[in-house]
């Protein structure tokens, strides 16, 4: 930050006078920037429903407004300034991306709450950060996958080597591995977060290639569809939503992104004054990552497996990193019981010991 | 029997009048559109239309719309030249990105170094250079081997974003960015950022650029003789090779300009309003350029109001969505149909439309 | 890396499955510029295409009427094109990126009851025993209709160009619609039909993703597609047989790099992801030199405005 934005900000928040903050008398405003469309059926679409629980919760007390498909960049650092303007008290801005005009925004408007998601800057008291745990939702599907193959071959359709997805790949494997000595992980990368048909070409290609277990860390059902041809002999999981529609196979369980705890917490805390900035990393406990019904293509003994652990989870007695776990090339991560920090998993930019392939750089 | 009859010079009042007719027309047909979807049409079309200029918060949206017009009037300009000679650059977007990167690659390589006088001018020549180098690609291919420029500078679109993807997440990655994609931010980085030149005012370099290219263009066009053979390839191709134009020259000339000025739009973007590269880093200017060179006549005149029109038809539609919960598929239907009326009624400058019976036609 | 896993029998299998999409999008573009005509909004078609098959077949449960249903909502959002760039004689390069604008919009707006729903599956046509053969069986008898109907149409309109006197006007209005029009025939009926013929085989092949390939409506779902139609009609250099070349060699790379990552072999993957369209601008390339003169395939008219001024 340096002096001449400062000054900008200074002129903005003057011009802007009693307007902006006229509507402080009525209702709460809460606002939330999307970056896909709200009918993208995945994380945007998650994000909406929090949004939709939150004036579920508090009625005419809350107003809520949001924007989807806001590009990064220059784009949402307008749309974060218009939602100020218009008299937002708190705007959450879903997307990595939007991490830097967040800051920049909150710098302007510092009696505007601002709350971003899976980013890791706060440079104002009134920016928080907030994201889930997903990879506590990967090692119950891959202690699923890991019972589940009978190939021994399973997959992970996956976006951008970012920390998210690599700790899921490491979570997903690390799992399956525990209950299956003999499995292999296969990762393809299809360097897009939303390309449908993309997506089923790689579930196909490594359906093709012997993989029967498969999990996707992109948005669409196509993967879920494409195993569906394989009439049984396939099976995948839901990502972010439930994706029912594939119930009972080959989707035999999802990963929730369950967004509406935290979304009404944090406006309920706006509008009773107890707001604080914090940086939140929930998880099962907390409600935030869900994992949707177990079906009846799972055996018995597996569910009631998957169930000791969520519930072993969400009580917080176990944690899917505990050691002893070792990185790809074999030097130790974590000693036996140690668990690994939230410092290292955040930055999360290695394979753990099994794990063929290389990180792409 | 509705007949059209060309004009021997396109009408001076059609012309002028065919847009604001355009807008009209678009008003009535979105005001529908809008009352389907259970929006007060009225209200809509005045936050859209309305109150980026006027309204509450305008002191803020002026500034917007140079900031987001800026990009696709210098982009604009650049194709305009080759349009008017029949050579067709679709892919300004991918060398808009290639601007880009080239242009943060040289400031990133200077960090922490502080010599704005020499970084800065060295940023804006490696962003032209990109650009200009990526045009030559189909340039060359033209010229040397008669492959299609359309074809050629459209698949290198693609190629460009894939770069852009491994560079955020490889060699231009901010290493002090926990792992996570996406450059540096220029903008904190005084040395090679594009700072708002007057506060409040959205008037950064690229802007000024932009204004230039307008100006340049203007000249070139009805002052050299170079703009007059451009025009005379686009009238008529047998005739320019008889008065001495040389095709090849004017295929390097007309992509290499683009390329150069769409690669310095990414490069101010990068440096100023977006920030930093990362994997989303184009938003469709170099797309929209097209449209915005077509409804701007080709004419740098025309260019400029069209990419302030294109520039407010975004950001009024952000606003009605924030404001009145449209979704932004609307909005995206909405400037659709302001593009087709412009085009429609365009007809109307260079034919004149006769009713009444007809010679034999 | 065990580069073994891969059965290249299945792999061709796949990408004829991955390339229907756009050879359908292309075989119809490819009409289109045969007439003349650049319409640059196959995105826009497609996508419109796919929402509308989508929802035809959810509400009838019948996917085949969903094919017709996106044919016919690809053909009228052509329309649109047609009458902008016939009657109202607007420029076709932007009227086609307008159309694209416009039709991702439009879909969206028509696809926001449909979201998470699963359409009726579309089975494969049973060939009984022949779908048991060795290697042709996998390879060529084991797929939905939409597939064979695909390969259809593509023997169809190279018939229709080279056999048919409709066809001889057609290319004669691309080649030059000013002698065309001298020799009675109506330019501007025989593009407008041309238009829609595109606009149906784009609808059929977005209806293709929704249907079938991906089977689910979601925004944005062709991500791109309509694109690669087009130059894949340009890297065909306006013929019917090198469309279905060129969209199995893009399905192909597409499907291999996937497989190659599959069997483990490690290789940047934004590379990957961008050898398809490196490739066809390579073979493009050496087909253009090859030839010397590429160009005298294309269509004299493509692109330019038609208006009988007598």
């Amino acid at each position: 930050m340096n002096r001449r934005t400062l000054l900008a900000g200074a002129a903005l928040a003057l011009a802007m006078g009693g307007t902006a903050f006229a509507g402080s008398h009525g209702p709460t405003k809460a606002c939330f920037v999307y970056v896909g469309p709200i009918g993208d059926g995945g994380w945007t679409y998650q994000h909406h429903q929090g949004a939709l629980a939150v004036k579920e919760e508090f009625g005419d007390k809350v107003e809520i407004a949001w924007q989807e498909s806001v590009p990064e960049g220059a784009d949402s650092e307008r749309v974060l300034t218009q939602f100020a303007l218009s008299g937002c008290n708190i705007i959450f801005t879903t997307s990595f991306g939007y991490m830097d005009p967040t800051n920049t925004v909150a710098a302007k408007f510092p009696d505007v709450k601002f709350e971003h998601a899976t980013g890791y800057k706060r440079e104002h008291p009134n920016v928080s950060t907030y994201d889930a745990r997903f990879y506590e939702g990967r090692a119950v599907i891959g202690t699923i996958a890991g019972h589940m193959t009978k190939t021994n071959k399973i997959g992970y359709i996956a976006s951008f080597p970012i920390p998210e997805v690599i700790q899921g790949i490491n979570s997903y494997y690390h799992h399956a591995k525990k209950v299956n000595p003999d499995v292999e992980l296969v990762v393809t990368w299809v360097s897009t977060w939303f390309d449908p048909a993309k997506e089923a070409d790689a579930a196909r290609a490594m359906i093709d290639q012997g993989v029967d277990v498969i999990t996707a860390h992109t948005d669409s059902t196509a993967p879920l569809a494409e195993a569906a041809k394989e009439n049984g002999a396939v099976v995948g999981f839901g990502q972010a939503s439930d994706m029912a529609a594939f119930k009972p196979s080959p989707r035999v369980a999802s990963i929730i992104d369950n967004w509406a705890p935290y979304y009404v917490k944090r406006v309920g805390q706006v509008m009773d004054g107890t707001y604080e900035q914090v940086a939140s990393w929930a998880g099962m406990p907390e409600g935030e990552v869900v994992i949707g019904e177990i079906t009846e293509a799972v055996p018995p003994e597996v569910k009631a497996e998957a169930e000791a652990m969520i519930a072993a989870m969400t009580a917080g007695e176990y944690h899917p990193f505990t050691g002893p776990i070792n990185k790809q090339d074999g030097t130790p991560w974590l000693a036996e019981g140690e668990v690994a920090d939230d410092g290292t998993l955040a930055g999360m930019n290695f394979y753990i010991e099994g794990i063929s392939g290389s990180v792409p750089q | 029997m509705i007949r059209l009859e060309k004009r021997p010079q396109p009408s001076q009042f059609w012309t002028a009048f065919t847009p604001v007719l355009a807008v009209m027309l678009t008003m009535v047909a979105g005001g529908i559109l809008f009352a389907i979807l259970g929006k007060d049409p009225f209200v809509a079309i005045k936050t859209i239309f309305w109150d980026p200029i006027l309204g509450d918060f305008a002191f803020y949206y002026r500034s917007q719309l140079l900031v987001k017009g800026a990009p696709l009037i210098l982009i604009a300009i650049g194709l305009s030249l080759g349009f008017r000679a029949g050579i067709w650059n679709i892919g300004a977007e991918g060398q808009y990105i290639i601007g880009a990167i080239c242009g943060a690659a040289v400031g990133l390589a200077f960090y922490p170094m502080e010599a704005r006088w020499l970084i800065f001018p060295l940023m804006i020549l490696a962003g032209a250079l990109g650009g200009f180098l990526w045009a030559m690609i189909p340039a060359i291919l033209k010229t040397r081997f008669n492959t299609n420029e359309i074809l050629v500078s459209l698949l290198l679109v693609y190629v460009a974003e894939q770069i852009l993807a491994s560079m955020a997440l490889g060699p231009l990655r901010n290493p002090e960015g926990s792992g996570f994609p996406g450059s540096r931010n220029l903008r904190q980085y005084e040395a090679a950022s594009n700072q708002e030149l007057i506060a409040n005012s959205g008037v950064h370099w690229g802007v000024i650029a932009a204004f230039i290219a307008v100006i340049l263009a203007y000249v070139l066009l009805n002052r050299h003789m170079l703009g007059f053979q451009i025009r005379l390839t686009g009238q008529s191709p047998r005739a320019a090779r008889f008065a001495g134009v040389r095709p090849n020259l004017l295929v390097v000339f007309c992509l290499g300009a683009s390329g150069a000025l769409a690669g310095l739009a990414g490069m101010f973007e990068v440096a100023g309003p977006a920030g930093q590269i990362s994997i989303d880093f184009n938003v469709g200017y170099g797309f929209t350029a097209i449209i915005v060179a077509f409804l701007g006549r080709l004419h740098p005149v025309g260019i400029l109001l069209a990419g302030l029109l294109m520039a407010l038809t975004y950001i009024g539609g952000e606003a009605a969505q924030a404001t009145l919960g449209l979704p932004a598929a609307a909005i995206q239907a909405f400037q659709g149909m302001l593009l087709f009326f412009l085009l429609a009624v365009d007809v109307l400058s260079n034919y004149r439309v006769r009713i009444g019976t007809t010679e034999a036609a | 890396m065990d580069l073994s896993s891969i059965n290249p029998l299945v792999l061709i299998a796949s990408l004829m499955v991955a390339s229907t999409p756009i050879l359908l999008a292309a075989i119809g573009e490819l009409v289109v510029e045969k007439s003349g005509v650049l319409n640059l909004g196959v995105e826009g078609m497609m996508i419109v295409g796919a929402i509308c098959g989508f929802a035809v077949a959810v509400e009838s449960g019948s996917p085949a009427l969903g094919f017709i249903g996106a044919a016919l909502g690809g053909a009228a959002l052509s329309m649109l094109f047609g009458i902008l760039t016939q009657y109202f004689l607007s420029n076709q390069v932007a009227t086609g990126l307008a159309l694209t604008l416009f039709g991702l919009g439009l879909s969206a707006l028509i696809g926001q009851g449909y979201i998470g729903i699963k359409p009726p599956a579309t089975g494969d046509v049973n060939f009984g025993p022949l779908a048991d053969l060795p290697v042709l069986g996998t390879i060529l008898f084991r797929h939905d209709l939409m597939v064979y109907i695909s390969l259809g149409l593509i023997a169809g309109v190279w018939a229709f160009l080279k056999y048919s006197r409709a066809g001889l006007i057609l290319r004669a209005v691309g080649e030059s619609h000013d002698a065309a029009h001298a020799l009675g025939y109506n330019v501007r009926t025989v593009r407008l039909m041309a238009i829609g013929f595109g606009g149906a085989c784009a609808g059929l092949g977005g209806a293709y993703l929704s249907l079938i390939r991906v089977p689910q409506w979601t925004e944005g779902m062709t991500a791109g597609a309509g694109w690669i139609a087009l130059a894949i009609v340009v890297f065909a250099s306006w013929r019917p047989w090198r469309v279905l070349v060129g969209a199995y060699l893009f399905g192909g790379v597409t499907v291999l790099q996937l497989n190659l990552q599959a069997a483990g072999l490690d290789v940047p993957v934004q590379y990957l992801s961008m050898s398809p369209y490196i490739i066809t601008i390579l073979v493009l390339v050496i087909i253009s030199s090859n030839r010397g003169r590429a160009s005298l395939a294309a269509p004299a008219a493509l692109g330019r405005v038609f208006h009988a001024s007598s």
